[in-house]
């Protein structure tokens, strides 16, 4: 257990966070390296079915990240965004996953220092709830 | 109730007769007690088919999507709430409806009636707030209060919020109603109890999908259900994939649902599924200050946005 590192899937919006993640890339911040990115156009973008299926596939934590609001590409799209994330983060919480599994940040291109911090932060949120043990689908076994 | 039937009848025939609407969809008798079943009138000699009483819980707005004829349809209040959500989705425009107006004094809850009794029930008749339940060899009168569907015990909208003629008076609305008391209840649990009074409450459940069709908000051509590529949610009975269910279900109906009972009621097994859209209902009240179906002139929660909205939990 000690040696146990979460893994993380995280969805970064192409126009912010994504470019924060580059921007730190190389810039050579140290950050942990428990995330697996995912690209997605906007978090105007992002499904709830993109989370469970992160879950579902044996994730330990998920991370959501877009333009602060204001700056997004598209006007708009982080707006509609964030009531989605609000009540989908209530809902999730309330069916019984734990409340440090699912992240939701604002990040812009130019936060690189913001998204290594946050990178650190998530990952010791989830590595402190320990490994998942809820909500993974097994196959069944055969043989 | 006859009154009311007599008026529904009274009213669906003149608007058959003067060719307003081509069709009324409306409640007939089923071929069970406690089951009336929708039914579509065409002419004015039919409209002898229509019934109301205790029994008509199915949403009837379920019926009106896409539709292009002229339809006089029977709306209670939470049937005409979904009149409104359907017209603001625009799957049914407000011109081609003719609403008549129930106000509704709630549905009785057949299962509970059913686990009342051993043997089975022929007959159940209705006077004033008295049900009176006949079968092989007892006869019983139950007050109607106690026998209430749960979603029409804390009904705040019994009144409908569109019509265009109504078979009654209007009701006085439930007053000092607490809507959310069991789900308070859930979000006070420790996340382990959280999630074992979910999997406890999800156990019976076939995935029969009584609750997606029964539901007047699901109307999507291809549901998230039979998705293969990528297969959001898996078709066997795997614990993982019957809550995935019940939440993507939800979290579909969020902001929009109506409360009205049509699925809890539709489940073979008696799951409280409203158990997940209450939550979201609670919720869009409390962030967004939104109850479904209310207004024709404002876009559902999710639909819209306010610069200021709650981000407490975005870092």
């Amino acid at each position: 257990m000690e040696n146990w590192e979460p893994r993380i899937v995280c969805f970064l919006c192409n126009w912010c966070s994504y470019g924060a993640a580059d921007l730190a890339g190389v810039s050579r911040m140290q950050y942990p390296p428990n995330v697996r990115v995912i690209r997605i156009p906007c978090t105007g973008r992002m499904s709830p079915k993109f989370v469970l299926a992160a879950f579902m596939k044996g994730a330990d934590g998920v991370w959501v990240s877009g333009c602060h609001p204001g700056d997004c590409h598209y006007l708009e799209g982080n707006y509609y965004a964030r009531r989605k994330f609000a009540l989908f983060k209530n809902l999730i919480e309330y069916m019984g996953i734990e409340p440090g599994r699912l992240h939701f940040s604002w990040i812009s291109s130019a936060e690189s220092t913001k998204f290594a911090s946050v990178v650190k932060e998530v990952s010791s949120a989830v590595k402190a709830l320990g490994p998942r043990n809820h909500f993974i689908k097994t196959m069944p076994k055969v043989g | 109730m006859p009154e009311y039937t007599a008026k529904i009848k009274g009213i669906s025939a003149r608007l058959l007769k003067e060719e307003k609407v081509e069709i009324v969809i409306g409640f007939r008798k089923g071929t069970i007690p406690m089951m009336n079943e929708p039914c579509f009138v065409k002419t004015p000699e039919d409209v002898k088919e229509l019934v109301w009483d205790s029994n008509c819980g199915i949403n009837l707005a379920n019926y009106l999507t896409n539709r292009k004829e002229k339809i006089g349809i029977i709306a209670k209040g939470c049937d005409s709430r979904n009149i409104v959500t359907h017209i603001i989705e625009n799957k049914i425009k407000r011109e081609q409806l003719f609403i008549i107006g129930v106000p509704c004094k709630g549905m009785v809850d057949k299962n509970k009636i059913t686990s009342m009794f051993e043997n089975e029930i022929n007959e159940v008749s209705e006077v004033e707030e008295n049900i009176i339940v006949k079968g092989e060899g007892f006869e019983k009168t139950l007050n109607k209060n106690d026998v209430l569907q749960e979603n029409c015990k804390i009904c705040i909208h019994r009144n409908p919020v569109l019509y265009d003629e109504l078979a009654a008076d209007l009701l006085d609305e439930q007053k000092n109603i607490d809507r959310y008391e069991d789900v308070r209840k859930i979000e006070a649990m420790a996340t382990e109890d959280k999630w074992k009074y979910f999997k406890d409450l999800l156990s019976p459940c076939i995935r029969c999908y009584a609750c997606r069709n029964a539901c007047p908000l699901c109307y999507c051509p291809t549901c998230f259900v039979d998705e293969s590529r990528p297969q959001w949610v898996g078709k066997s009975l795997d614990t993982t994939d019957t809550r995935t269910f019940h939440f993507l279900r939800a979290y579909h109906c969020a902001g929009r649902c109506t409360d009205c009972g049509a699925c809890e009621r539709a489940c073979p097994m008696g799951i409280k599924v409203r158990t997940f859209t209450k939550k979201l209902e609670k919720d869009c009240l409390e962030l967004y200050g939104w109850e479904a179906g209310l207004s024709l002139d404002e876009r559902p929660p999710l639909d819209t946005y306010r610069p200021d909205d709650p981000e407490g939990f975005i870092k």
